[in-house]
């Protein structure tokens, strides 16, 4: 067992080296290889032992630092608690996958020169890293801006394109509103004393009415960054601009800490919990998933697919913090640890198959050049590693047992089991229709993943182009391979994983799910074993014995040969690969069951066209109910201050000059 | 976890195996009765699964190893769920593997590479199918697992034998809330085993169906794997609603065997019974339209929801 | 873990079957089943009070038992029958919104209408207090299913749904109510189908059709 405050440096000494690293980068901006083999394993070098450090210091009790850094007497408090180690833990070990895949991956060409990016992406890891250390807000404030900045820039690789320009500026608009909400939300949090250390806050005496005013300030700025419906606008435009392995780290790493914040909020530094969060949050993150899955079901691009997926996975993982914190504000310990195991099982899941899946379509992406699902197909047989790994990743977060995202929404649908006992009367009754939403989630997000996967690895090659499609390089299979094994233990070892988070609930909750008699490496018993118990590996051999009985049965016992043929064309002779489904076709019965979610144009042929033509667009009613009609209020009161634009530099001196009086008489 | 045990668990999944055909041959005859038609053999499900595993497979010339892959593992899912389902004894060891939340993943399992195989063939016929199923499936599962939570809210537990066990004991408790279940629970029983208000088994009517676009690209032992596969999935819906909505009969430990033969005989007499009520239901319903389909099954979605409130609401 | 006597159990199972059936009728497109469902539903009702006569002794409650299972499952679904035959209708396939998006809304209804009943249920000690609640959601799925449908002969099974609510409520809260006022409420459904019976025709007369969209038109320009 290493010393807390040794874990803490270590994690520093990593913070360091990945700017080190970046700033090698720059060095030598146009070495690619130089930067490919040399830089980009540096930095997953970094990621290896920060996964480390969090694994111990998920045990380990608490260790803080003053940094004599930044402006005189605000020095940089930093903390290593259970919390922050959990997602160190996530950020160290997707971000191994994934540094692994971008030393394949990033090659010259348009856009930012390597060495820049090798800059952006590290600088980008180690704010993160600095945004779960931080103590203060100060500390966090400026690493969360970094963050957003570092992220901007690797959004706008591609700069030259105008649509990437401006995806990037919705993404910064919204990075901003919500930092400023996380800005107003800690000034509330400090309670008069005007100590900006979470330490102080903490201690802090608020009434309920401002600890409310915090948790919407908080929920408002997390949200925006983790994609809560209706701040989700951004997340669909921004990750399919970014280079892969940059969604991957956005998708599967970022939006965590939005999620680390809001319980670092929460449950660590209000005060006390207050039940109506907790429902609100439910709510939100149900809302939030279910909305996210529909519009992934009818994208037609893949990695918009993926990032309304993302929409959908952070929904739950809100939802599962909102009855955390509806069982913790009810003072029932067990469940609420149980909420949160769950909530924060699925953060690391997300993270695995999500930077999987992300990763998987940037080797696509450069195996073809296309994004759109409706010119894709077939690719298992010529990217068997993409495809075979990404599979992993598809029956994962499609939540199939026994892979890992079946764990997680186990854990959750176990802890909304226990809402019925929720002493409180129209909670007890309204939570079950939040289970059977959870479910209609987790069941569309299957159909989700089969029309991502089937369109894109199976069938025909709806593109002869797609014949020359190569697989991927010998380092990008590895940070492939590593990702698709972590989907693989974490949902197999679900008990000793259960068994690491339990520093975390006993930090925030001061509750331990673990029983030791019942539960083993084999068998997962969050409760009791007469209420429930999932043993995957069991369940797995089951599976493996039975499926190996039937197929050395059918193929041992009756042998025979196998014989190649044409696919049967139903008697009309001239099938080609346009007349499979295409990315419309499959979520035709989703536009048409859930009609009223979306905007929809079609242009339908009529029997009379030479060219019949048909197409479709849906869109967000989001934009046109919201976004739209707040932006031209936003540019009609510009219009109004633009009125005060003299364009006489002495005018504008007089402004100031008024400013200065107004503000002179208001001080003294 | 001792050898008797396993044992019993090996002869619990062998019975379900081995008696799934029969199920569905018993259904086909009582259909045919009636329906005024000359009854098929009780045993022509075996037949047709013998015929084709001596048969020569045929492969479509560009499919992937998945589509080769697929017909394994959807039957060994549902062989799988037959040896969590309690059938015959509550004392299963490998029932407490999983529960019924991990049953449903299961079913979902099976759907999803029955899907993929489909999409594998690249033929408008496959991807329609898969996209139907999958259409389908998304509105089934959900309403399953409400089933299965209003069940494990009287039991307290998401065990399956737990689940069983309680209502034994509760011989004379009424629950109104699983009145809602039991409707919710056959209307997805027959939406997921493909009968008649919602698929047609016997049609290969390209445009209405569903299960068979599916599989329209298999032969030989694929085929009869999946064929297996349909029957025993449809035994083991019928065992999952015993055990749910009439766990009666159903041994507490099978190790003797009078025991044993009076739960296999308990369960050949609701099978009997279930066989020909489902034939009923098949014979005086008619199919609806596709569109309708969705429609189907979100009321049996809201159907559990709302046993799920009931259960809640009205103080049992 | 039952606590309750029997006859309790079971005027609550009767209780959720007419909630049940209020559902299907609410998911009903043809008219005859819908019929074929109105009257299930008074035989629920039937029994239900059979029961509460049985278990409160209350005597009386077994005329009103037989009148409703004369009126609500003999008389009133043969009025119907012979209407829809004359009038020649078998479909409503016209419904105002779609039917799951009709059931959800009635989902949020049971909830709503329980948390209503759940302050008067707790001051009435009385074993069938949780039934206040499902005859509230009767009443207000019934309300429901009019105004989402548009022809007229399923407004009339909608307001007699809704009727059916009303009673339950008396039967299973107060113990019915007087003999007098069930019958003159009988003697009104009745009169009130035949009345609108005529209607029926009056308006066939008319727009060649009982959509009642047709009435739109009668309003004041």
């Amino acid at each position: 067992m290493a010393e807390p405050a040794v874990l803490l440096n270590a994690a520093l000494v990593v913070v360091a080296g990945w700017l080190a690293v970046g700033a090698a980068g720059l060095l030598r901006p146009h070495a690619t290889a130089l930067i490919a083999r040399l830089l980009f394993p540096l930095g997953a070098l970094g990621s290896i032992v920060l996964t480390a450090v969090g694994l111990a210091a998920l045990s380990a009790p608490p260790a803080t630092r003053i940094l004599p850094i930044g402006l005189p007497d605000l020095p940089l408090h930093l903390r290593l608690d259970p919390l922050a180690a959990f997602f160190l833990f996530l950020l160290g070990s997707a971000s191994t996958g994934i540094s692994v895949f971008g030393a394949g991956y990033f090659r010259a060409g348009a856009g930012t020169s390597p060495g820049l990016l090798c800059l952006q992406y590290h600088v980008f890891l180690a704010t993160m890293a600095m945004v779960l250390l931080a103590d203060d807000a100060y500390a966090f404030m400026v690493a969360w801006e970094s963050m957003a900045l570092a992220s901007y820039f690797l959004v706008t690789t591609q700069h030259r394109i105008g649509a990437i320009r401006g995806a990037g500026f919705l993404y910064l608009l919204l990075a901003h509103v919500g930092a400023i909400a996380i800005l107003l939300c800690f000034g509330v949090l400090q309670g008069g004393s005007w100590q900006f250390t979470f330490d102080a806050m903490r201690g802090a005496d608020l009434d309920a009415t401002r600890a409310t005013l915090a948790f919407a300030l908080a929920l408002l700025g997390f949200g925006a960054k983790a994609g809560l419906v209706p701040l989700h606008v951004w997340l669909p435009e921004a990750h399919p601009a970014a280079p892969s392995p940059v969604s991957a780290l956005m998708s599967g790493v970022m939006l965590k800490t939005a999620a680390y914040g809001l319980l670092r909020v929460t449950l660590d530094l209000l005060p006390f919990p207050l039940w109506h969060w907790g429902a609100a949050l439910l709510a939100l993150g149900l809302f939030s998933a279910l909305f996210g899955v529909i519009f992934a079901a009818v994208q037609t691009d893949m990695k918009r697919l993926l990032a309304y997926s993302s929409i959908e996975n952070l929904g739950i993982v809100f939802a599962g913090s909102g009855l955390a914190l509806l069982f913790h504000a009810e003072r029932m310990p067990l469940p609420a640890a149980l909420a949160l195991a769950a909530t924060l099982y699925h953060c690391l899941n997300h993270a695995m198959f999500k930077s999987l899946l992300f990763l998987a379509t940037g080797s696509v992406l450069h195996a073809t050049g296309e994004r759109n699902l409706g010119r894709l197909g077939g690719l298992i047989r010529r990217m068997p590693w993409v495809a075979w790994t990404a599979l992993v990743g598809t029956l994962a977060i499609a939540g199939l047992p026994p892979l890992n995202g079946f764990v997680s929404e186990w854990l959750l649908l176990q802890a909304l089991l226990l809402t019925p006992e929720v002493p409180r009367p129209f909670m007890n009754m309204l939570v079950p229709l939040g289970a059977s939403l959870l479910a209609l989630t987790a069941a569309l997000a299957a159909y989700v993943m089969v029309k991502f996967y089937g369109v894109i690895f199976l069938g025909q090659m709806r593109e002869p182009a797609l014949a020359d499609a190569h697989d991927c390089g010998r380092l990008e299979r590895l940070g492939l391979l590593w990702l698709a094994l972590a989907c693989v233990l974490l949902g197999l070892l679900p008990a000793p994983v259960l068994g690491l988070l339990d520093g975390v609930s006993a930090e925030l909750l001061g509750a331990s799910l673990v029983h030791p008699q019942a539960s083993s490496v084999w068998k997962l018993v969050p409760l009791s074993a007469e209420r429930a118990s999932y043993s995957p590996l069991v369940f797995l051999l089951g599976i493996v014995a039975l499926l190996g009985a039937s197929a050395l049965v059918a193929t041992r016992v009756y042998r025979r040969r196998v014989r190649r043929a044409p696919p049967w064309d139903c008697g009309f002779p001239h099938q080609d690969a346009r007349m499979q489904d295409t990315a419309e076709g499959f979520g035709q019965p989703i536009r048409h069951i859930f009609a009223p979610f979306f905007r929809m144009h079609r242009e339908l042929p009529s029997p009379l066209d030479a060219v019949p033509q048909y197409r479709v667009t849906v869109e967000d009613r989001f934009w046109s109910l919201l976004y739209l009609p707040l932006a031209r209020l936003v540019t009609r009161a510009a219009r109004l201050v633009g009125g005060i634009q003299q364009g006489r530099i002495a005018v504008y001196l007089l402004y100031s000059f008024l400013t200065l009086l107004v503000l002179l008489v208001i001080v003294l | 976890m001792n050898a008797a045990a396993v044992l019993t668990q090996l002869f619990a999944v062998i019975v379900a195996v081995a008696a799934a055909p029969l199920f569905l041959g018993w259904v086909n005859v009582c259909r045919a009765w009636l329906q005024n038609r000359r009854a098929p053999p009780l045993a022509q499900p075996y037949r047709t699964i013998g015929k084709l595993l001596h048969k020569e497979a045929v492969l479509a010339h560009d499919v992937s190893p998945l589509f080769r892959f697929a017909p394994y593992a959807i039957f060994g899912s549902m062989a799988t769920a037959a040896a969590i389902i309690p059938a015959l004894g509550l004392d299963l060891p490998f029932a407490r593997a999983a529960d019924a939340i991990a049953l449903v993943g299961l079913f979902a399992t099976a759907r999803v590479f029955a899907a993929l195989a489909a999409m594998d063939t690249g033929t408008a016929f496959g991807t329609l199918g898969a996209r139907r199923e999958m259409m389908l499936g998304f509105l089934a599962e959900p309403a399953l697992l409400m089933v299965f939570f209003t069940a494990s809210l009287i039991a307290g537990s998401t065990e399956l034998p737990v689940i069983a066990g309680t209502h034994q004991s509760h011989t004379l408790a009424v629950h109104p809330s699983l009145a809602f279940a039991a409707i919710a629970f056959l209307m997805v029983l027959l939406a997921e085993n493909a009968r008649i208000p919602v698929d047609n088994p016997s049609t290969h009517l390209e445009l209405t169906m569903i299960h068979e676009a599916m599989v329209l690209e298999y032969s030989a032992r694929h085929l009869a794997l999946i064929e297996w596969a349909a029957a025993l999935k449809l035994f083991n819906y019928a065992c999952m609603g015993f055990a749910l909505f009439l766990p009666w009969g159903v041994a507490v430990d099978l190790a003797s065997p009078p025991v044993l033969a009076g739960a296999l005989a308990v369960l050949a007499a609701k099978l009997l019974l279930a066989g020909a009520a489902l034939a009923l239901i098949e014979t005086v319903n008619a199919k609806i339209r596709i569109f309708r389909a969705p429609e189907f099954l979100a009321f049996a979605f809201m159907l559990a929801v709302l046993g799920l409130l009931v259960r809640l609401l009205v103080q049992e | 873990m039952p606590t309750m006597p029997l006859s309790g159990q079971y005027i609550h199972l009767f209780a959720s079957v007419v909630l049940l059936l209020s559902f299907a009728m609410l998911a009903q497109r043809r008219i005859r089943t819908l019929i074929d469902l109105f009257a299930l539903q008074g035989a629920a009702l039937v029994c239900s009070t059979t029961i509460v006569a049985w278990t409160g002794d209350q005597p009386h409650l077994y005329y009103s038992a037989a009148l409703t299972l004369l009126l609500k499952v003999i008389v009133l679904p043969l009025i119907l029958y012979r209407l829809i035959d004359r009038l020649q209708l078998r479909w409503d396939t016209e419904t105002g919104l779609h039917i799951p998006a009709t059931m959800l809304i009635g989902l949020v209804l049971v909830v709503f209408a329980f948390g209503l009943a759940q302050p008067v249920s707790r001051l009435a000690g009385h074993v069938t207090q949780s039934t206040l609640g499902i005859a509230i959601a009767v009443v207000m799925l019934a309300f429901l299913m009019m105004i989402t449908r548009r022809k007229a002969v399923t407004q009339v099974i909608g307001f007699l749904a809704m009727e059916n609510g009303l009673f339950f409520a008396a039967t299973s809260t107060t113990y019915g109510m007087p003999m007098v006022v069930e019958l003159g409420i009988a003697l009104d459904v009745l009169v009130g189908v035949l009345i609108l019976g005529i209607f029926f025709f009056q308006i066939r007369e008319q727009f060649d059709s009982l959509d009642l969209h047709h009435l739109e038109r009668l309003r004041e320009e």
